[in-house]
């Protein structure tokens, strides 16, 4: 059998951290909406000027929002389930991680080579982005430098920073990791950090779901599940 | 082939055992160490277990941030709660002389202790940050007598692990752990920016455990008690809180 276009590790974290991502993202949307205002420094609520907030409505009658009614309070579950997720996401990560290090996964399929990181290599490959042109052949079974930047910016920066704001939002870890919270500028900045690197990420699982779509959604797709490489076999 | 797949299958029938009692002898230890919390039973457990035994490690002895005076929030807020009633009114037209806090459970010397005398022990006064669930915060200057000094007067059994506290508000209770209890920032609070502690911030008296979350912090405190055991209080799941959906333990 060929070697599989993805090794199963990365096939099964890729589908764990898929649910786990899924439930965090509807309970921090539900834990969002008891108070959609942000601020920056230690503290804020309803008497301090927010930085901004979010035209919603809220599940709590003390936030202002401008609307007439209040929303159900899921805050007990999504709580529960937003932690429990971070766990799974978290360990799962963990597992990844090391597997990457160990078998030269970084480094063999997400670190760019040096030539293909040229302000031209990088235009070439932006501009064949724009003309929408699909893969090439060679491209089917490896990624693009934009692809490696990009997978690259979530793994060792958008994740990290998403758990460090999470847990400098804990009064726990606050009180054992002090300097993790002053160095984001607050409480509250972390809080509304954790906000701006979440849409990051829901921008990125937008952006990564349209590009399987549009590159051919049934063979990346069995890429991902079985590892079957797409070697001609799906008709043009 | 098949002497790949015996491979195989025996390495991971070694590597489903190990790692079936290396889970199983993790849950005894944190039996044992009190790494478990109350409402560690249901589709949650794993989450709330890792959180509570992770945090436990690492901030048994850790002290919550204390601020500067210029830090203090103003004005401060606080959620609104249920309506107090006839009895509470009569206790605090009357200046809160009648207040009473009762100390009760795995105790040598069970007692009952009015504001006066509350007032009387050693004050310990921080400027701490109280964050509520939500997501909003604020910092406010904390007067109160620590609790470990009450603990300490009422002469607490060695099989003590858990505090209960106890609302006027019916139906509204808490209980932390011995590490949280002894800790020297948790205070039976009964003042705040120097003054009274106000009724809409828990005046009389408040418990405030500035590692954890707002509604850790109970307002108008009545009743402690000192037990070994959580099962016997409520549907056993530690306090109210779980029983109405939210999580026994807060430092998150």
């Amino acid at each position: 059998m060929a070697s599989p276009r993805h090794s199963a590790l990365v096939r099964v974290t890729h589908w764990l951290i898929t649910v786990a991502f899924l439930a965090l993202l509807v309970s921090g949307v539900e834990i969002l909406i008891s108070h959609p205002r942000f601020y920056w420094g230690e503290t804020g609520n309803v008497n301090t000027r927010p930085l901004f907030k979010l035209p919603i409505p809220s599940s709590r009658d003390t936030v202002p929002t401008g609307y007439g009614y209040v929303l159900p309070d899921q805050n007990g579950w999504s709580r529960y389930l937003h932690f429990q997720a971070a766990w799974f996401a978290v360990l799962t990560g963990l597992l990844y991680l090391v597997f990457g290090l160990l078998t030269g996964h970084f480094r063999r399929n997400l670190f760019p080579a040096r030539a293909d990181l040229s302000w031209r290599a990088l235009a070439t490959v932006i501009a064949k982005h724009l003309s929408f042109r699909s893969a090439s052949e060679a491209e089917a079974g490896s990624y693009n430098v934009l692809q490696r930047l990009t997978y690259l910016f979530v793994i060792f920066v958008l994740f990290p920073l998403v758990i460090w704001t999470g847990l400098a939002m804990s009064p726990a870890i606050a009180s054992a990791f002090p300097a993790a919270v002053t160095v984001l500028g607050g409480q509250q900045s972390a809080r509304t950090i954790h906000f701006f690197v979440s849409v990051f990420l829901l921008l990125f699982l937008l952006v990564h779901v349209v590009m399987v779509i549009l590159a051919g959604f049934r063979i990346r797709m069995r890429a991902m599940i079985t590892g079957r490489p797409a070697k001609n076999t799906e008709p043009r | 082939m098949s002497k790949f797949s015996r491979r195989k299958l025996i390495t991971s029938s070694l590597a489903v055992t190990a790692g079936a009692s290396g889970l199983a002898v993790a849950a005894r230890l944190a039996q044992r160490y009190g790494l478990i919390p109350p409402d560690a039973s249901g589709f949650y457990g794993p989450g709330e277990t890792l959180t509570y035994a992770a945090q436990r490690l690492l901030t048994r002895h850790s002290f919550a941030r204390e601020f500067a005076p210029s830090q203090v929030s103003k004005p401060p807020f606080a959620n609104e709660v249920d309506p107090l009633g006839d009895e509470f009114k009569r206790l605090q037209d009357a200046g809160f002389v009648d207040w009473r806090l009762h100390v009760d459970g795995m105790v040598a010397r069970p007692a009952s202790f009015s504001l006066a005398e509350l007032r009387s022990f050693p004050v310990r006064s921080q400027i701490t940050h109280l964050a509520c669930e939500e997501g909003w915060s604020y910092i406010a200057q904390w007067n109160g007598a620590p609790l470990s000094h009450i603990l300490d007067r009422v002469g607490t059994l060695p099989q003590a692990r858990y505090v209960i506290y106890r609302s006027f508000q019916p139906d509204w209770w808490e209980s932390i752990d011995m590490a949280d209890a002894l800790h020297p920032q948790t205070l039976v609070a009964h003042g705040m920016n120097g003054g009274e502690l106000p009724v809409a911030f828990g005046g009389p008296l408040r418990l405030r455990v500035p590692r954890q979350l707002g509604y850790k912090n109970v307002k108008y405190i009545t009743r402690l008690t000192i037990t070994d055991s959580l099962k016997p209080f409520g549907k056993g799941l530690g306090s109210a809180s779980p029983e109405g959906g939210y999580a026994w333990y807060a430092g998150i």
